[in-house]
């Protein structure tokens, strides 16, 4: 658990220390998703050395959010005014976001597959 | 009743009782979710709807539940960090379709975050809303700290992002069953990406990989919209 949480931790603060080299263009924390997935990848860093932490703090994320989402207590009045903006553009964006990753995976997909069987 | 409220302020405004209250309310949340398995009743949400009012009743101000409980907010940082093993867990999914993956979620994330942010600007939204609008499609933690730096305000985002969620879980297999999607790495990749942990929730009703696929999406998809928000926000 310590060891677990000691790189959890190690590199959040990478990742911070690399943010502020590239004044905050990238989150630390976002950095450091990447940094701990490439030392995973690259066997610089053992999978067993994180996992058991990795996995209890990812499962119970939604209770991080909380204090967050209750700051929605505050900007009532905006949410409300901006409703219809709001819901139109999260709807119609949801759905043209979810069109064109399936579009886009499935017609490269079956292009590599027709390719394959040319090839035999 | 207001005389009662002030002699125990201190304690129902102490870090103790209100981090028991965020942890119980979410409980709860979990307990009534469960019990009645409605996608709209997020434990999140139940949650929220006790804590506000409790906030308002009482006169604790944002500020000082914010700070009481910002080990909680503190802990969004490290849970991102975690999604990189959780990434590195489902890499054998992706073996052999790494460009196709990487190609599709690449495009999603453009389609997402430039048409978010043109409707909403068709629609009258200023900057701020804007900014917080952009983040929607990736998992709460990222999108929270992408707000924050871009301009954007974090609890608005935090909502859009819940929205964003329960919406895309409730029409993804609909849509992609219209569309006659074959390919479960389309599909997996389609609900993660568009509607991160609550698309791929809905993914997994759907299938072992496409859950898997989904769950790497939404790593992707945060990495993706981290790049690409500060490009775009350049352009509007």
């Amino acid at each position: 658990m310590i060891k677990g949480s000691f790189y959890i931790l190690l590199f959040y603060f990478l990742g911070e220390m690399l943010s502020l080299v590239i004044h905050g263009y990238i989150p630390g924390s976002v950095i450091g998703m990447i940094l701990l997935f490439l030392c995973l990848f690259f066997k610089i860093i053992k999978p067993e050395n994180v996992k058991d932490v990795a996995i209890v703090i990812t499962k119970n994320m939604a209770v991080f959010f909380i204090p967050a989402c209750v700051g929605l207590m505050v900007f009532v009045k905006l949410f409300s005014t901006s409703f219809v903006a709001i819901i139109a553009a999260i709807s119609v964006s949801t759905v043209l976001t979810i069109i064109t990753v399936a579009l886009t995976q499935e017609t490269i997909e079956k292009r590599r597959l027709k390719k394959g069987n040319n090839h035999e | 009743m207001n005389n009662l409220i002030d002699q125990i302020r201190p304690l129902i405004s102490s870090e103790v009782f209100l981090l028991t209250l965020v942890m119980g309310t979410f409980l709860l949340g979990v307990f009534i979710y469960k019990k009645t398995k409605i996608t709209l009743l997020q434990p999140l949400l139940i949650s929220m709807l006790i804590i506000i009012p409790f906030l308002k009743l009482t006169g604790i101000d944002y500020a000082t539940f914010c700070n009481q409980t910002r080990i909680l907010n503190f802990m969004l940082g490290p849970s991102v960090v975690a999604l990189g093993y959780i990434l590195y867990a489902q890499i054998e999914h992706i073996r052999g379709n790494v460009i196709s993956i990487l190609t599709a979620v690449f495009v999603g994330s453009v389609v997402g975050i430039v048409s978010v942010i043109l409707i909403a600007k068709l629609l009258g939204a200023d900057h701020i809303l804007m900014a917080s609008l952009a983040p929607k499609s990736v998992t709460t933690p990222i999108a929270i700290s992408l707000s924050e730096k871009n301009g954007g305000i974090p609890a608005l985002t935090a909502a859009f992002v819940v929205i964003c969620g329960l919406f895309g879980g409730l029409v993804g297999p609909v849509i992609l069953r219209r569309m006659g999607i074959k390919s479960k790495i389309a599909v997996g990749l389609a609900m993660g990406s568009s509607a991160h942990a609550l698309g791929t929730a809905r993914a997994m009703e759907i299938g072992a990989v496409e859950g898997a696929i989904s769950g790497l999406a939404i790593g992707i998809m945060g990495i993706m919209t981290a790049l690409l928000i500060p490009l775009v926000e350049k352009l509007f």
